[in-house]
């Protein structure tokens, strides 16, 4: 979707003004609203791509307007009001009117330090050969899915060639929409600086993105 | 601020009103998170000491040190430098570092003709088992913005300028691909110890936002 957090090329945002030292959360709240995240995540219902989304859907005058972890905040309560997870009415009390629905599994503190050291490969089985090669010059689709992507609008209609080849990977368009992987092959296409920014652009330099082959077109 | 009986404004219902961030509501965010984590614990969603185990690990343990002996490995030992830039993540796994976030992790070199500059446009991937859960201002509308149309101008805030000869590639993290920049190894510093060059590896260095400390700077 052309939501608010696609933000590559966008002006007016200032400086990024980073300082010298920062803690790893600014605030203890921070802490627990991403380990909460992370712990819900572990339910099973929903992956990383619903999650994505469910933040790209927050208003974008509130998504702009609000800090990082609030974000995570707005996205995981949307999460489980769609789910069924809970009531808006239990979300404004903070107490419990009906009981849960039964989790696939729960994260105990026990086991996080295991589970977090054991990756979880998005790379599958290809369903069909891939159609580009490395050097060949491609064109990102012009496409405008009011869905979960990761096409970012900066590089839609743009010319690059393909550097390397990562496999094929579960596709977000399709596992967010409707669950399905459908696994997509995966390549890293670089644009000239120029290609996409025109004068703002610098000649020599590049930018470089993981691009799923439905997003893709032989240029 | 919309204020509703229980002190919390929730994101899930909120409308615009994004004064929640001030820091006179800052106790009002904290308790509504524990609320929040009470009620999903109380349905045997979550267990409270994963969120902790979480945080502490994020905190305490998974961080950009991790990062730097990977590097000054690299530096070091001309093999393990091959090994990294051929498939990173054995290599990476050498050190214990694995998971979340690090699941398809690639190398980039830094040389006097290039350098790797890693940004998520979309949102803000990273790689966790090297570098941690990333700063403020790596997920912020400023870096977001800016990184894929301005780096030159990013990097002056950061107070690193470049030979006008190198060129920029900026990777900006669209898939599951997560990317460690290899920066180059500092003047002065032949025959140190892996332990001591790790030393000048800063986490910035590693996201191609900063140079290493030089020799001189050694701690």
């Amino acid at each position: 979707m052309n939501g608010p957090h696609d933000l590559g090329g966008a002006h007016g945002f200032g400086p990024v003004a980073p300082p010298r030292e920062e803690p790893v959360f600014h605030h203890p709240w921070e802490g627990r609203v991403f380990a909460i995240n992370k712990a819900a995540g572990a339910m099973g219902f929903w992956h990383i791509d619903k999650s994505r989304h469910a933040k790209e859907r927050i208003p974008p005058a509130e998504y702009l307007a609000s800090s990082y972890y609030w974000n995570w905040l707005a996205g995981l309560e949307r999460l489980l009001l769609e789910h069924g997870l809970v009531t808006q009415t239990e979300l404004e009390t903070g107490r419990m009117r009906e009981p849960g629905k039964k989790p696939r599994q729960v994260l105990r503190g026990a086991d996080v330090a295991g589970v977090l050291r054991t990756p979880y490969s998005y790379e599958r089985e290809a369903a069909a050969p891939r159609r580009f090669a490395v050097g060949e010059q491609v064109r990102a689709r012009v496409m405008h899915p009011t869905g979960h992507t990761r096409l970012p609008r900066y590089v839609r209609g743009r010319t690059g060639e393909v550097i390397g080849i990562r496999g094929c990977h579960v596709f977000p368009d399709s596992h967010c929409a409707t669950d399905d992987e459908d696994p997509q092959w995966l390549y890293s296409v670089a644009f000239r600086s120029t290609e996409l920014w025109g004068p703002q652009g610098r000649a020599g330099d590049q930018v470089i993105l993981d691009l799923f082959e439905p997003y893709l077109e032989r240029a | 601020m919309h204020e509703d009986e229980h002190g919390g404004h929730h994101p899930a219902h909120s409308h615009g009103d994004h004064t929640h961030q001030a820091g006179s509501h800052l106790e009002g965010v904290e308790l509504q998170v524990r609320a929040l984590e009470t009620l999903l614990t109380e349905k045997g969603y979550i267990d409270p000491a994963a969120v902790d185990a979480l945080i502490d690990a994020f905190e305490n343990r998974i961080g950009p040190r991790n990062g730097a002996r990977v590097v000054a490995r690299a530096w070091a030992n001309p093999e393990y430098r091959k090994k990294l830039f051929d498939d990173a993540i054995p290599a990476i796994a050498e050190f214990g570092f694995s998971g979340w976030q690090g699941e398809h992790m690639t190398a980039l070199e830094n040389t006097p003709e290039t350098h790797n500059m890693v940004v998520c446009t979309l949102c803000s991937c990273y790689p966790w088992p090297v570098l941690g859960l990333p700063p403020a201002w790596y997920k912020s509308p400023p870096y977001r913005s800016r990184a894929v149309i301005d780096p030159r101008g990013v990097l002056a805030e950061f107070g690193v300028t470049l030979p006008e000869t190198t060129r920029i590639r900026v990777w900006d993290s669209t898939a599951e691909i997560r990317y460690l920049v290899v920066p180059m190894r500092p003047a002065g510093t032949e025959g140190w110890s892996e332990k001591r060059l790790a030393e000048l590896v800063t986490r910035d260095s590693m996201i191609g936002t900063g140079l290493p400390l030089s020799a001189e700077a050694s701690p």
